[in-house]
């Protein structure tokens, strides 16, 4: 196995595991804001806008991922 | 496919400058919304043109919702951030012009903007609280988490960059395969998307950007 094929092989595993805990805490951070919404609608843009403030972070660790792979497909120094 | 998200290609030198087709639709960019600033605003009457009330519409927007962010004396901090976010939304959106491609899809658009963001927190921190406080606000709450202070200040603005330019990027990307493997009316919703992710994308930016002002500067206000 060379390693190109490694890297291949890293970068997806990276964008698939890294994916897995962002899109769970995605949908707990959604359902719960949807929770906060149908109890008190009047305060719906205030809790939309921290839940799209806080998606943003959680969105940064799949984003970091994805970053790992490109890096391993593209810009990867290692290979000559 | 062999295209280098990582890699820009130079149209033009202009002397030693090498520039990039991401720097010239900045250009344009730029030249149209000083184009439609001064259009809306050459005569300002109470009686407003259409285009004059637009723009008014737009600031009062800005002003309202950054207020809600950032509390009361977010007056002066309305021109920065909501020329980033017009700025935002007209780079993320100008991929829907042909042949046009947005620059935040490119890595170096993206961090310049995020070294504006991380140059203002701190500007913006130091004038209204002086150097003492601002720079002991980083040794709380005990002087053990200063490394971990100063840390999360680069990774927040690296992840302000890398947030901006994985979303335009990936976009870019989803839409080259798609358009690949079916060229006719296949790509069209995942245009659609495109625009709904870029009006996000830029929202987030300007948000985050006045949250992290907002935070170097309002602290003293509780102190």
């Amino acid at each position: 196995m060379d390693i190109q094929m490694v890297s291949i092989i890293g970068a997806v595993v990276a964008v698939c595991f890294g994916a897995i805990g962002p899109a769970f805490s995605e949908g707990r951070a959604i359902a719960a804001a949807m929770e906060a919404i149908a109890r008190q609608p009047e305060s719906a843009g205030t809790i939309s806008r921290t839940l799209f403030v806080g998606l943003a972070m959680i969105e940064t660790m799949a984003i970091y991922c994805l970053v790992v792979a490109l890096l391993l497909l593209y810009a990867n120094p290692f290979v000559g | 496919m062999h295209i280098n998200p990582l890699k820009t290609e130079t149209l033009f030198y202009l002397g030693p400058v090498p520039i990039t087709d991401a720097v010239v639709t900045t250009w344009v960019i730029m030249a149209l919304l000083v184009l439609i600033a001064w259009l809306g605003l050459r005569k300002m009457t109470v009686d407003a043109s259409p285009l004059q009330t637009a723009l008014e519409v737009l600031v009062e927007t800005f002003t309202g919702q950054i207020g809600e962010i950032m509390g009361k004396k977010s007056a002066r901090f309305v021109p920065l951030i909501g020329t980033l976010f017009l700025f935002l939304v007209f780079a993320n959106l100008s991929a829907v012009v042909p042949s046009a491609k947005a620059p935040t899809a490119h890595i170096e658009t993206p961090a310049a903007l995020a070294v504006i963001v991380f140059l203002s927190v701190h500007f913006f921190g130091v004038r209204s609280r002086g150097w003492h406080a601002y720079l002991s606000h980083y040794t709380r709450p005990n002087i053990l988490l200063l490394p971990l202070n100063v840390l999360s200040e680069i990774t927040r603005t690296f992840s302000l960059m890398i947030r901006l330019f994985g979303n335009m990027m990936s976009h870019e990307f989803v839409l080259a395969i798609v358009a690949f493997l079916a060229g006719l009316f296949v790509p069209i919703p995942f245009l659609a998307l495109g625009v709904l992710i870029g009006l996000i994308q830029a929202y987030i930016f300007t948000v985050l950007a006045a949250v992290y002002i907002g935070a170097a500067v309002s602290n003293s206000a509780h102190e």
